[in-house]
């Protein structure tokens, strides 16, 4: 666990004064979209890339961190306000674009998100709103057909990964020490649950939804798979090999359900209360 | 407000999480789902010291509405300050699916949530925010049929990943009582400071979280007083009028037009925000 915090703390020192292209959600986009130009007219923090995804257009998303952001809350690759809004808009665009379209393009979600932004701002302008904005968009995608696929490749935490990945038909992530997925980071959620860290980190140990990495996520039943690559912070050509055939392959799986909703995330070893719940819903439910 | 009408007035606020839904549905028609004698208890609470509760702080509560078939989803926020674990998510998202699949079949079901709720139960980490992932799903799936109404009656409010959820409702409903934020204050405070956000300051606060400041800037839909008739005749006019040719979680383009004439140099009063989202009210 203490690595796991190492790792988070790392990440955030280094994007105070890092390239965003050197962050890992900005590598991964230029890696699986071979550099194709960004769509115009985003902001920095928010980078759309249209290229092909196993022959087939698709679009990629990916939030980067702007060191330069007018948001001073939201310069680390945290989803803000503005963020929320355009990634709803990147979403919307494809859905509206392919109306018409037997083949719906795929949705790639690039996950690499400390949080969403914490400031007086953000609650100001409705971030709650722009969150949904972008959430919705995702779901609504999904439900016209589109595939959606989310890529974690760095930290997914709390709001920001509910509004950038959540929504996917199928969820993807790198198997790293620097992937990690939270609804909170460990700092405050000590405090909010009156806690000591350490306790939380005992807690942790034990309660596999409370544990920050990817290992004991993925005994959740939630994630679709894992993807071991050498380079996860950096992709070399042998790591894009490979995880171009993983999103090929849960594209593939996407393409083969006829479902369009999330129950297959249900199923897992530790949420295993998730589908009894369902069950005895569906029992009651007519009178 | 004259003597006769606030003697006949009943508090919503004031009610728990199941008599709030048996004060929406219509008399006589109320039937509690995966209610506490299902046994379907947290897994997650005992092991960390925490009592659970046997309905997990979620109230899944079918009946009529009108006339009309309805799931009404309340939750009690004087349980674990209306976090949503597991048990209590899946209740929520699953009550969802069941009513979406129920208009894709033909039965009209609508849905109302009562939100009261701090969000994520961080002793369930991981598990409440997939099922609050869930709870989005199934927000936009059923609205594809059918108006779902929010009410935000207070006094928890409504924070974390169910504001994301609250924000993707058809209408939103909110009492003076209310507050709607992503963030909770001593979280914003914790993670950017005291000059940023000052937790204590309870004005301020709802200067900007508040119910009214939330009507008057059109991130809700309907403010009405804390009198179980007014919300529940509210809640009934919107089930009736379906759900709006656009969601708000739709208006992407408004709202980063009207954002580009802030200027984030300067940190907003409330009123800055009333005059740049002036006429964002989408009803």
């Amino acid at each position: 666990m203490n690595i796991a915090t190492a790792t988070a703390t790392a990440i955030a020192t280094e994007t105070e004064t890092a390239n965003p292209a050197a962050s890992r959600g900005a590598a991964w986009l230029a890696a699986l979209s071979g550099n194709a130009a960004r769509v115009a007219g985003y902001p920095a923090s928010v980078q759309v890339a249209d290229a092909a995804l196993g022959g087939q257009p698709a679009r990629f998303v990916a939030l980067v961190p702007d060191p330069a952001s007018a948001w001073p809350r939201a310069r680390h690759g945290e989803a803000g306000v503005i963020e929320g809004w355009s990634l709803a808009r990147a979403v919307h665009e494809v859905v509206q674009a392919d109306r018409d379209t037997a083949i719906k393009r795929p949705v790639v979600a690039i996950v690499d998100t400390p949080s969403q932004a914490y400031g007086r701002r953000e609650e100001a302008f409705g971030i709650h709103q722009s969150l949904a904005g972008a959430a919705g968009a995702y779901a609504q995608a999904r439900l016209r057909g589109h595939p959606v696929i989310a890529l974690l490749v760095g930290p997914a935490m709390s709001g920001a990964f509910l509004a950038h990945g959540y929504q996917a038909n199928r969820l993807l992530a790198l198997d790293d020490a620097g992937v990690e997925v939270h609804a909170m980071g460990k700092q405050a959620a000590a405090r909010i649950t009156m806690r000591s860290v350490e306790d939380l980190e005992t807690f942790a140990a034990s309660v596999p939804p409370m544990a920050y990495d990817i290992g004991s996520y993925a005994t959740l039943g939630l994630l679709w798979r894992r993807i071991r690559v050498g380079h996860a912070a950096a992709p070399d050509a042998a790591d894009l090999d490979i995880v171009q055939g993983a999103l090929l392959a849960a594209l593939a799986d996407i393409l083969a359900d006829p479902q369009r909703d999330l129950r297959s995330r249900l199923g897992g070893p530790n949420r295993q209360a998730s589908g009894r719940v369902r069950e005895v819903l569906a029992r009651q439910w007519d009178d | 407000m004259n003597h006769p009408s606030l003697l006949g007035r009943e508090s919503f606020v004031e009610l728990g999480a199941r008599a709030r839904a048996h004060a929406l549905l219509d008399a006589g028609t109320v039937r509690e789902l995966a209610g506490p004698f299902d046994g379907l208890v947290s897994p997650w609470l005992a092991r960390q010291g925490v009592v659970p509760q046997a309905d997990d702080g979620v109230i899944v509560a079918k009946g009529r509405i009108d006339g009309h078939g309805a799931v009404v989803l309340a939750i009690e926020g004087a349980f674990q300050g209306g976090s949503l674990g597991e048990v209590g998510g899946a209740k929520i998202a699953g009550a969802l699916e069941l009513a979406a699949q129920d208009n894709r079949r033909g039965v009209p079901t609508r849905a109302v949530i009562l939100f009261e709720t701090g969000g994520v139960r961080l002793q369930e980490a991981n598990l409440g925010l997939a099922a609050i992932a869930e709870i989005h799903a199934g927000i936009v799936d059923l609205r594809r049929y059918q108006a779902v109404v929010g009410v935000i009656a207070g006094q928890v409010g409504c924070f974390g990943g169910m504001s994301i959820a609250a924000g993707l409702c058809s209408y939103l409903v909110v009492t003076r009582e209310a507050r709607l934020g992503l963030n909770g204050p001593a979280v914003i405070e914790q993670e950017a400071g005291v000059a940023e956000y000052d937790s204590r300051d309870r004005p301020f606060i709802w200067s900007f979280t508040g119910g009214e400041q939330r009507i008057a800037t059109g991130l809700a839909d309907r403010y009405v007083e804390d009198d179980s008739a007014a919300i529940r005749a509210t809640v009934r006019a919107l089930l009736a009028a379906g759900p709006p040719a656009t969601h708000r979680s739709e208006r992407y383009a408004h709202y980063l037009a009207r954002l580009r004439s802030y200027d984030p140099a300067r940190q907003p009063e409330p009123q800055t925000v009333r005059d740049i989202y002036a006429d964002g009210a989408s009803s």
